[in-house]
């Protein structure tokens, strides 16, 4: 690249570190996309093919349906009842959580008061807190109020989300012009009012980034629905896959779980899967404003 | 949003202007309405974080005993805590982990990173969103699906050993447990550190790689020397998020332990053993001071990476 002879001989260079970097990420894509694939062929294999065929291939008859079946009707269809708990507990938190995220990154971001700056460093400070060190004293005292084993246990803990606070907040003071919101007070609106009619609007693509993050953060929660859920008919996917696991490796594959746990797998993650695909650019959005701040 | 001003530069201006002043028309209403915005938030905030780290420091210095209840034992389980070797042997065996795990992980992220962005590459946009895959599969389900991998009676890896006449190493051994989880958890999550990395070099301004070019430096040299330092506070997040997920390890080590209960031990982690000290052995007091200790380590390391880190900063001036 440093000869000036010509373009043909800099674009030959490019041309070849390119092809050197695009294998180099092609290794590492089928290192992420390998254990999908291992999951989807395994889905389609009876228990006997799984301990019989080469994992990384289909086997010559289709199992797909029939595992689909299984795991929809075994133990009287109790992978519905975790589908949708799960889907239940994720739908509701998120959007709790989403809605007071909103409002108070809206206030951090757009109100001047005494005690802002504190707070918010508390809220922030907070992020580093590790769920599993919370879950245990908060089991301790949702068993005191009696609410362990009841949706409410995993619901309730998840509505406070500060890293979507943070987030709204950065997003409220790119997004939202004073000026408009100075406007709105002249005309004489209320502050509910302003933020209802106005803000909210504008704050619409950062709350779907928020609403997603903390759909999938309960979606894929483990440890929390793990302590204060005994009752099996309350689990979520998580917890449910978990437990046919311990059954099938205690079972050795003589009870034919293996399949199960597979599939079941396989079903509790497509609609994250089909959520992250549809819904990138605000996946994205949430990393990107996250780390512009920093 | 991608095409939002930076909020760092907006964020100052507005802050200078106050959009609001607490003493206008109907003052004592309009005091009240920051806080009002706020007060739904901190009541379940208060509630469901605050409230239960000093409930668990409430009780981590009380013992429940048999007879007579609760009595208070001021530091003793902290004491006990202290000098608790299954503890700290897990806090040991999550240190070498992460030792090993983390610079493997960051450093395949960072560089990864860097070529996506310098634009040197085909596919980018499959690369983006195919690294990030990974990140939105629950752990259980990642621990799961690399467990079955990992089987030597029906797993992949094996068949494959065998088939080109390798001795095939059990990956789920004592002897290769641990690495194995790293490989999970490297699985995981280099994606999503690559694209925390990822966000912040696209946001440096382009004129980066045509200065550097007018130089005649190298790609990969504007790449060490001017970007790298450039996202330094980027790197720096992931690793004290790294950190502080290795210690906290659970997840995969739980899933591993029914898939191979002889080697992952219920003190494998040092939140494994929190866990089976509250929920098996009922014993929450101590349970509490373990985790607060372990808060502790954490902050400890976090500590150390960022005096380190300040002082490479430092020296490189």
């Amino acid at each position: 690249m440093t000869s000036v002879a010509g373009k043909t001989a800099s674009s030959g260079g490019l041309r070849r570190r390119r092809g050197v970097n695009t294998v180099l990420l092609l290794i590492f894509l089928i290192y992420s996309f390998l254990p999908l694939f291992y999951l989807i062929v395994s889905s389609t294999k009876s228990n006997a093919e799984l301990f019989s065929t080469f994992g990384l291939w289909f086997a010559s008859s289709f199992h797909l349906f029939s595992n689909l079946e299984e795991v929809f009707t075994h133990d009287g269809g109790i992978y519905l009842t975790w589908l949708w708990n799960t889907v239940y507990y994720s739908v509701s938190s998120a959007v709790g959580a989403t809605f007071l995220a909103t409002v108070a990154g809206y206030s951090f971001a757009k109100f001047r008061f005494r005690g802002r700056t504190p707070l918010f460093a508390l809220v922030l400070g907070s992020i580093m807190i590790p769920q599993t060190a919370l879950a245990i004293p908060t089991y301790l005292l949702l068993s005191k109020v009696g609410l362990v084993n009841t949706p409410l246990a995993v619901i309730l803990p998840a509505l406070v989300f500060p890293f979507g606070v943070y987030l709204m907040r950065v997003y409220a003071e790119q997004s939202v012009p004073d000026e408009l919101l100075d406007a709105a007070r002249v005309d004489g609106a209320g502050e509910l009012r302003i933020f209802f009619r106005v803000a909210l609007r504008i704050l619409a693509p950062g709350f779907v980034t928020v609403l997603l993050f903390s759909f999938v953060f309960t979606w894929n929660n483990y440890f929390l629905p793990l302590i204060v859920l005994n009752d099996p008919s309350l689990y979520t996917i998580t917890v449910g896959l978990a437990a046919w696991n311990s059954q099938a490796s205690a079972g050795g594959g003589a009870q034919a779980l293996f399949p199960l746990v597979i599939t079941g797998s396989l079903v509790g993650i497509v609609p994250i899967i089909v959520a992250f695909l549809f819904l990138q650019r605000y996946w994205q959005g949430g990393l990107t404003f996250g780390s512009l701040k920093d | 949003m991608t095409d939002q001003v930076s909020p760092a530069e907006s964020g100052t201006k507005r802050s200078e202007g106050p959009s609001f002043t607490p003493r206008r028309r109907r003052g004592f209403y309009q005091a009240g309405i920051p806080y009002l915005f706020l007060l739904p938030f901190m009541v379940l905030f208060l509630v469901f974080i605050v409230l239960p780290l000093v409930y668990a420091l409430g009780i981590s210095v009380f013992e429940t005993r048999l007879v007579g209840g609760n009595a208070f034992v001021g530091l003793d389980n902290y004491v006990r805590a202290l000098g608790d070797g299954n503890f700290w042997e897990g806090v040991r065996r999550m240190v070498v982990f992460g030792i090993f795990q983390v610079p493997i992980m960051l450093g395949m992220a960072l560089l990864f990173a860097l070529v996506l962005d310098s634009g040197t590459v085909w596919l980018r946009n499959l690369f983006r969103l195919g690294f990030y895959l990974p990140y939105a599969v629950p752990s259980v389900v990642a621990a799961l699906i690399w467990g079955y991998l990992y089987g030597p009676s029906f797993g992949p890896i094996t068949q494959l050993a065998e088939l080109l006449n390798f001795p095939a190493p059990n990956l789920l051994s004592d002897r290769w447990m641990l690495a194995s989880i790293a490989n999970i958890v490297t699985w995981e999550f280099t994606g999503y550190n690559m694209i925390i990395m990822y966000a912040a070099l696209q946001s440096l301004p382009a004129e980066l790689d045509d200065a550097g070019a007018v130089d005649g430096a190298k790609g990969w040299q504007i790449a060490l020397y001017i970007k790298i330092p450039m996202i330094r506070s980027a790197i720096f997040l992931t690793v004290i998020f790294s950190i502080i997920g290795t210690l906290q390890l659970f997840n995969e080590p739980n899933i591993m332990f029914a898939i191979a209960p002889q080697v992952i031990s219920n003190d494998y982690t040092p939140n494994l053993y929190a866990y089976t000290l509250a929920f098996t052995n009922q014993e929450y007091n101590y349970s509490a001071a373990i985790s607060f200790v372990l808060g502790a380590v954490v902050v400890v390391f976090s500590y150390a990476f960022m005096l380190l880190s300040n002082r490479a900063e430092l020296r490189s001036r």
